[in-house]
């Protein structure tokens, strides 16, 4: 197909698509509206099981097994990525250059430094209290990850693959998502469903609450922080790799 | 302004669509297939939202009765931007591969993806 | 939260989408779609969704962005 008629086909068919958009707008409520059903049920159900931050009561009481679906995409998606992203037999026999040699401001390294620990502090708190403020595992997981590469940044990759046993993280976060699943099955056990909230509610709005929604926001936390280091780490790897070559 | 957040939505999903097809880098497809994404994320957010009510997250039991935007929809695209980002890890990946195989990542000299 | 406001996040937004897919050079692309991320996330935070907003600013502004980058980084140095 050539870039021609390629358009034409792509034109038509956006063409299409947005009449038919535009008829279903006509449709839709209005923008900002008050009624909102599902939101009315949603709320009344965490309220029920004591969780402040409604949509961490969805992610991971309401609809955890949704979650739990979204968790296996993330597995499967870091396992092909760090699969296709493995050096060829052939690349893996040239050294790894010395990045050290990469002049990098001293300011920036002493940013850096200060900033790590942080970064992780903020991405342990933001997990820690998924279900109080806005935040949990999916955030925390990604900010924890990102404050990790603040060494690489940094100009400090031999410091970075130090504190990144790469095979600790592909566990952390196959065990982060069988973690997932071993609360599912209590609930599934004391006679529930799979991924009922079997644990007590305890105080609305205190550390303790909310039953097994911290303990899922934890379990998704380690699960996606180990999977964006293990992605971080292997596109690193490929584009460092011949780095010292030219 | 009642349609403006959805077409913004539905922009999005348009000019993400046309990026990819008119993209002459893998890379470049991939990123425009994200801003695509980005649109569903507008649009699902515009139907939950609701003039004067403040974000589902609740401090005290005291203020349990203020009306909130919806969480149905915020739950949703949160998780779906994190899982996202590794699914556009895995497409980068294939890229990344395709280069090593075929040499280049222009769609235009790809053999296989001819029609 | 005013109708101005919402407005005109939704307008940078639009435009911010558009820069994105019509910068070609995709290193250059990497920075476009690094402010894109972060004009979601201030969308999102307008919207009243913090938790998406949070979500959007660590992964959009950062992860993403930094995996185009050397995603190009190693298929340019394979071309060679």
């Amino acid at each position: 197909m050539n870039r021609r008629l390629r358009y034409l086909v792509f034109g038509l068919g956006a063409a299409g698509l947005a009449v038919l958009f535009a008829l279903a707008l006509a449709g839709l409520p209005g923008f900002g509206g008050d009624s909102h059903p599902y939101r009315d049920r949603a709320v009344h159900a965490a309220l029920a099981h004591r969780t402040a931050n409604v949509v961490s009561s969805i992610n991971f009481d309401q609809r955890a097994l949704d979650t739990f679906g979204e968790e296996l995409i993330l597995l499967g998606s870091v396992v092909g990525a760090a699969a296709l992203l493995r050096p060829s037999r052939r690349e893996s026999e040239r050294p790894a250059p010395d990045p050290e040699a990469r002049a990098v401001p001293d300011s920036v390294v002493l940013l850096c430094t200060v900033m790590l620990p942080v970064t992780v502090l903020v991405g342990l708190d933001v997990i820690a209290h998924g279900h109080l403020t806005p935040g949990g595992g999916f955030q925390g997981g990604v900010v924890l990850a990102t404050g990790l590469h603040l060494l690489f940044l940094g100009g400090r990759y031999p410091a970075l693959q130090r504190i990144r046993p790469l095979a600790g993280y592909q566990f952390a976060e196959s065990i982060g998502v069988a973690t997932f699943a071993t609360p599912g099955l209590a609930g599934l056990a004391a006679g529930g469903a799979f991924l009922a909230n079997v644990l007590p509610y305890g105080q609305f709005a205190s550390l303790a609450s909310a039953g097994t929604v911290p303990v899922l926001s934890l379990a998704v936390g380690v699960a996606v922080g180990g999977g964006v280091v293990v992605l971080l780490a292997q596109f690193l790897e490929q584009a460092l790799r011949y780095s010292g070559e030219r | 302004m009642q349609v403006f957040a959805y077409a913004v939505g539905g922009w999005l999903v348009l000019v993400g669509a046309a990026g990819i097809v008119r993209s002459h880098h893998l890379v470049h497809t991939v990123v425009s297939l994200s801003v695509a994404q980005a649109g569903t994320y507008v649009f699902l957010l515009a139907v939950g939202f609701q003039w004067n009510a403040v974000a589902p997250v609740f401090s005290t039991s005291a203020d349990t009765h203020r009306a909130v935007v919806d969480p149905v929809v915020q739950a949703l695209t949160l998780t779906d931007i994190v899982v996202s980002a590794t699914v556009t890890a895995l497409l980068l990946a294939l890229a990344v591969q395709i280069q090593k195989r075929h040499g280049t990542v222009d769609p235009d000299e790809l053999r296989a993806l001819k029609g | 939260m005013s109708t101005a406001v919402v407005v005109v996040a939704l307008a940078l937004v639009a435009i911010g989408g558009l820069a994105v897919v019509v910068t070609h050079d995709p290193i250059r692309q990497a920075v476009t779609l690094s402010v894109f991320g972060v004009l979601l996330a201030v969308l999102f935070l307008v919207l009243q969704a913090p938790d998406v907003a949070l979500s959007q600013v660590a992964v959009g502004a950062a992860v993403v962005p930094l995996m185009v980058l050397l995603a190009v980084r190693t298929i340019r140095r394979d071309r060679r």
